[in-house]
């Protein structure tokens, strides 16, 4: 550990003092919300509550709507074919209309998964506090934004006020030396981190990644790493900006242009954390010892490499751990000591918040090149926003997956938490790029895999498991 | 907001760890645009099976706990999704107040926008709690005011709540309401941001 020196403060501690309203004698705080990132999920009571009050939303430019778990991934031409799901994205298109904020329509070519569009569209940036009513709002964090999901009455708070309140969080720092191995990229990275600290080791945290291989990963990749941090229990991922979070956001429809743009840089070169400055906690990975990685259990911190075994309950530490094993083992319908590459699949889902973006579709197409889907496996493509697929389609990456076998959807959450039409059904196993293996998350009775892109595209290939180095990685 | 004063009702065991809130209410709950009803779903598909029938085993589908007003629960409850569904599920089965060794944040947030009262005791006083819970259809007081929990032994387990959040509890406050009074605060804030950084408002 550092020496600390008096004064210095954290990226997190200067976002946080940026935005303090107020403070109470208790010392719970009114903290500024620049940006808030509105769905169809969990805004539809909060638009009600409004209503019910008489009030209006304090600054609708400063929030930006999107729906995206509920819509589906097939053809949209005729509208959503569930009741249910149409009601609430109408709502949602409804109480934008009525209350002023801007939204993207199912048929906006803007439209996507609203951890996706705010980046690509210059929303998130740099020293904000970002809201959304989704716990996978520390993806933004990746631009250096203090970013966390917050509940619906959260979500109706911030509409009406403009604020929250909140209490300061504690400050972790995760530094990762080294440089990643060939194969390995940022999704295995995370992994690895939650399965360092667990997924309790960062609450009532906010994690700041910091290291050689944090500052190496694109922008992109910084977003994968900043998105599961909520599966480590921490509200907020950050990571200091720099020149590649500059050269992201230039140009970007919502981001500053002219004069408002070189002082908002000026601005951002001051947010990285002060030399000296102190943390609650530290933890240290060295990068190169990170080989690729999948879940094998219920919770996101129950992971080993892919050259790694199904783990042995009577090995744990303590009893409430054993027993939480021994259920996801048997919910999971793994035996013990199995090696990892031996579990044959049914499905693969590549897409989510998580690994829904260009970098990610090329580096699971690179895999897929050339190669089929194994005969006993459903694989699908879920571009993240309508603007990845876009992209992906004017590179030609669609072809390769189709050729390969995998089917190739409209943009969207879908199976990450299957809303929407698209789930597994009971006992189904799906090597997935989402972010969560809880039981039932991809459908009743269904198993997931978590993984990277392109260690989904080597299973979809091999209709097992598999270790994407032996594809020639990615 | 309904005030959370005392509590006295059964004690249901969960002696899960890492219970989230896709176990809480899933996904396919998640379509209402209503916050009420959502009880009937709570746990669904650990309380249901296939066909919509109850799991005997299901600690809130037998005799003693079905009218539980109290659920004690191992470490990191409520983790995972932001939705606050999970705690309007668990207060309109009835379930007012969790006790666990810790939650995750955001669910801990959500619950006392509801008025319900999310109790943190050491693994210790847990284990006791759960072992009263297994007896089945035994009752325990929860005094706010006083920050402590009676046990049927007249035992009194005490913890720590928040004050902010306490007071807001106890008479029921609005938060909203009470933020909205600052709006003159927030005002001045909001002129002095967008000097600093226009370009936030452009």
């Amino acid at each position: 550990m550092t020496a600390t020196i008096p004064g210095a403060r954290t990226l997190f501690d200067k976002i946080w003092d940026a935005h303090v309203v107020d403070v109470q004698d208790d010392g719970t705080c009114v903290l500024y919300i620049d940006r808030h990132l509105v769905h169809e999920v969990t805004s539809p009571q909060a638009f009600e509550g409004l209503r019910i009050a008489g009030l209006p939303v304090r600054r609708p430019e400063a929030a930006l709507a999107v729906a995206d778990h509920n819509v589906p991934t097939t053809d949209r031409s005729r509208g959503i074919a569930d009741a249910e799901s149409r009601i609430q994205v109408d709502t949602l298109a409804a109480n934008c209309a009525e209350f002023g904020i801007r939204y993207f329509s199912m048929d906006d070519v803007r439209q996507g998964i609203v951890h996706i569009i705010g980046p690509e569209q210059g929303f998130t940036l740099p020293g904000t506090t970002i809201v959304c009513g989704d716990s996978h709002t520390s993806t933004h964090g990746a631009f250096g934004a203090l970013a966390f999901g917050v509940g619906t009455s959260e979500v109706e708070h911030v509409l009406a006020t403009q604020t929250l309140l909140q209490k300061p969080a504690k400050n972790m720092l995760v530094t990762v030396d080294g440089a990643l191995p060939f194969g390995v990229g940022p999704k295995d990275l995370v992994l690895a981190i939650i399965g360092a600290i667990g997924t309790a080791g960062g609450t009532g945290h906010v994690i700041e990644y910091a290291g050689a291989a944090i500052r190496a990963l694109s922008m992109e990749g910084r977003m994968t790493v900043c998105n599961m941090s909520i599966e480590a229990g921490a509200r907020a991922g950050l990571i200091a900006p720099d020149e590649t979070t500059f050269a992201y956001l230039k140009g970007r429809p919502m981001a500053p242009d002219g004069d408002h743009w070189d002082a908002a840089v000026a601005h951002w070169l001051s947010l990285p954390s002060d030399p000296g400055a102190a943390y609650d906690t530290e933890v240290h990975l060295d990068a190169a010892a990170i080989a690729p990685q999948v879940t094998w259990g219920t919770s996101p911190q129950d992971v080993v490499a892919i050259t790694g075994a199904v783990p042995v309950p009577e090995e744990a530490g303590d009893d409430g751990r054993r027993r939480a094993m021994l259920r996801s083992l048997e919910y999971m319908g793994l035996k013990a000591g199995t090696p990892m590459r031996d579990v044959a699949i049914d499905r693969v889902f590549i897409g989510s918040c998580t690994n829904g973006r260009i970098e990610d579709l090329r580096e699971a197409a690179a895999v897929a090149r050339g190669r089929k889907v194994a005969s006993n496996v459903e694989a699908m493509v879920v571009p993240g926003s309508g603007l990845v697929k876009q992209m992906a389609e004017a590179e030609g990456l669609h072809r390769v997956f189709l050729e390969a076998g995998f089917e190739w959807r409209e943009p969207g959450c879908s199976m990450c938490l299957a809303m929407n039409a698209d789930r597994l059904a009971p006992g189904e196993r799906c090597a997935s790029t989402s972010n969560r293996n809880f039981e039932g998350r991809q459908g009743q009775g269904g198993r997931t895999h978590l993984m990277s892109p392109s260690m989904a595209a080597a299973a979809a290939v091999a209709g097992r498991l598999a270790d994407v180095r032996e594809f020639g990685g990615s | 907001m309904q005030p959370f004063t005392n509590l006295t009702g059964v004690v249901a065991p969960l002696p899960m760890i890492n219970v989230d809130t896709d176990m809480i209410i899933p996904k396919q709950f998640l379509k209402t645009i209503k916050r009420s009803g959502l009880g009937a779903s709570l746990f669904y598909e650990m309380r249901f099976d296939a066909n919509g029938a109850e799991k005997a085993d299901f600690v809130l589908n037998q005799p003693p706990y079905r009218d539980a007003r109290i659920l004690v629960a191992g470490e990191n409850f409520g983790c995972g999704s932001s939705r606050e569904h999970a705690p309007w599920a668990l207060l309109d089965f009835g379930i007012r107040c969790i006790i666990a060794p810790s939650f995750a944040d955001i669910f801990f947030n959500n619950c006392f926008k509801n008025g319900m009262l999310p109790v943190a005791l050491p693994n210790a006083e847990v284990d006791a709690l759960m072992t009263i819970a297994r007896r089945g259809g035994e009752i325990l007081t929860v005094d706010l005011e006083q920050q402590g929990i009676t046990c049927p032994d007249g035992r009194i387990i005490s913890f720590d709540v928040d004050p902010f959040s306490k007071e807001c509890l106890l008479g029921g406050l609005d938060e909203i309401g009470l933020t909205l009074q600052k709006a003159p605060i927030i005002e001045d804030f909001e002129q002095a941001h967008r000097v600093r950084h226009p370009w936030l408002f452009a």
